[in-house]
C-alpha cells in the first residue's frame, strides 16, 4: 500500500505504547490523557489511508468530545485518586488474559499474513475520488444518497442516547446496599 | 523496504484491539473499562479503513461514520451509568456490583 513507512511505524508505535499505559497506569486521569495521544495517532494513520474525513472526524469526535466526557466524570465522580485495582487481580487471571490475548492474536495476525486478497476491487481508485471532488465529497454524496435511511436512523439513536443518558444519571436508583 | 504491506496495518488493528480486551479482562476501574472499550472500537475502525483503502469501495468509510455515531452514544449511556453507580454504591470498583446476589 502506497503509505509513507516512517508515518506510519511513528504513528503505530505511538498507538501501542500509549494504548499500554491506558491499561496500566494506576491513575484514571493518566489513562485519560494517553487515550487522548492514542486517538491523535489514529487519526495520524487515518489521514495516511487518505480517509481525510474520518481523521477530522476522529479528532473532533474522540479527542474532543469524549475524552472530555470523560475527564468531566472523573472530575465529577472525584475519582482522580490513583486505584490499587490491578494489584488485586489474582496474577492467575492476568496470566490467563494476556495469554488467551496473545493466542488470539497470534492466530489473526497468521491469517491477515496467508490470506490472499483476491475480491473485486470497487470503482473508487485514487484517481477516481480526485476526479470526483475528493474524499469528503465523495462521502457526503453516498450519505445522502445510498446511507440515507442509516444516516436518518442514527438521529433517532441520538435522541433515544441523550433521552436516556439524562434519564439514568439523574434519578437515584432506588436498590440500596443492605447495611 | 518502501511499502506498507496490508496485512502490517491489519496486524497493528489487532495488536491494539486485543490490548484493549486484556484491559477489561485485567482492569476493576469502571471508567477505565470504559476506555478500553473505546480502543477497541477505534481499532475495528482502523480495520474498516484499510479494507476500504485496500478494495477501493467506500462502504467501510461510511460504517465508521456510523460507528463513530454510535460510539458517542455508547460512551453518554456509559458515563450516565457509571453517576448512577457511584450515586447508588458510592465507588467505581465492578467488585462492588453485586446487588443480585443477596
Amino acid at each position: 500500500m502506497s503509505i509513507s513507512p516512517f508515518f506510519f511505524y511513528a504513528f503505530a508505535s505511538i498507538a501501542v505504547i500509549c494504548s499500554l499505559f491506558v491499561i496500566l497506569k494506576k491513575n484514571p486521569v493518566a489513562s485519560a490523557f494517553s487515550l487522548v495521544l492514542v486517538f491523535f495517532a489514529f487519526a495520524g494513520i487515518y489521514a495516511l489511508l487518505d480517509a481525510h474525513l474520518i481523521a477530522a472526524l476522529q479528532i473532533f469526535v474522540y479527542a474532543g468530545a469524549i475524552m472530555v466526557l470523560f475527564v468531566f466524570v472523573i472530575m465529577l465522580l472525584n475519582a482522580d485518586v490513583p486505584s490499587f485495582d490491578m494489584g488485586r487481580t489474582h496474577l492467575g487471571l492476568k496470566a490467563v488474559a494476556g495469554l488467551l490475548s496473545a493466542v488470539t492474536l497470534g492466530i489473526f495476525i497468521w491469517t491477515f499474513k496467508s490470506s490472499a486478497w483476491n475480491a473485486a476491487l470497487g470503482p473508487f481508485t485514487g484517481d477516481a475520488i480526485e476526479a470526483s471532488g475528493g474524499n469528503t465529497q465523495v462521502i457526503s454524496e453516498l450519505m445522502f444518497s445510498e446511507y440515507i435511511l442509516p444516516f436518518e436512523l442514527t438521529s433517532v439513536l441520538l435522541l433515544a442516547a441523550i433521552i436516556g443518558a439524562v434519564a439514568i444519571a439523574k434519578r437515584k436508583l432506588s436498590v440500596g446496599r443492605s447495611q | 523496504m518502501t511499502q506498507v504491506e496490508p496485512w502490517v496495518i491489519l496486524s497493528f488493528c489487532a495488536i491494539i484491539f486485543f490490548i484493549g480486551f486484556t484491559g477489561v479482562l485485567i482492569r476493576r476501574n469502571i471508567l477505565i473499562v470504559l476506555m478500553c472499550i473505546e480502543l477497541m472500537l477505534n481499532a475495528v475502525n482502523l480495520t474498516f479503513v484499510t479494507f476500504s483503502k485496500q478494495l477501493q469501495h467506500m462502504g467501510g468509510q461510511m460504517s465508521v461514520f456510523f460507528v463513530i455515531t454510535v460510539a458517542a452514544a455508547e460512551s453518554a449511556v456509559g458515563l450516565g451509568l457509571v453517576i448512577a453507580m457511584f450515586r447508588t454504591l458510592r465507588s467505581v470498583d465492578t467488585d462492588e456490583i453485586q446487588l443480585l446476589r443477596e
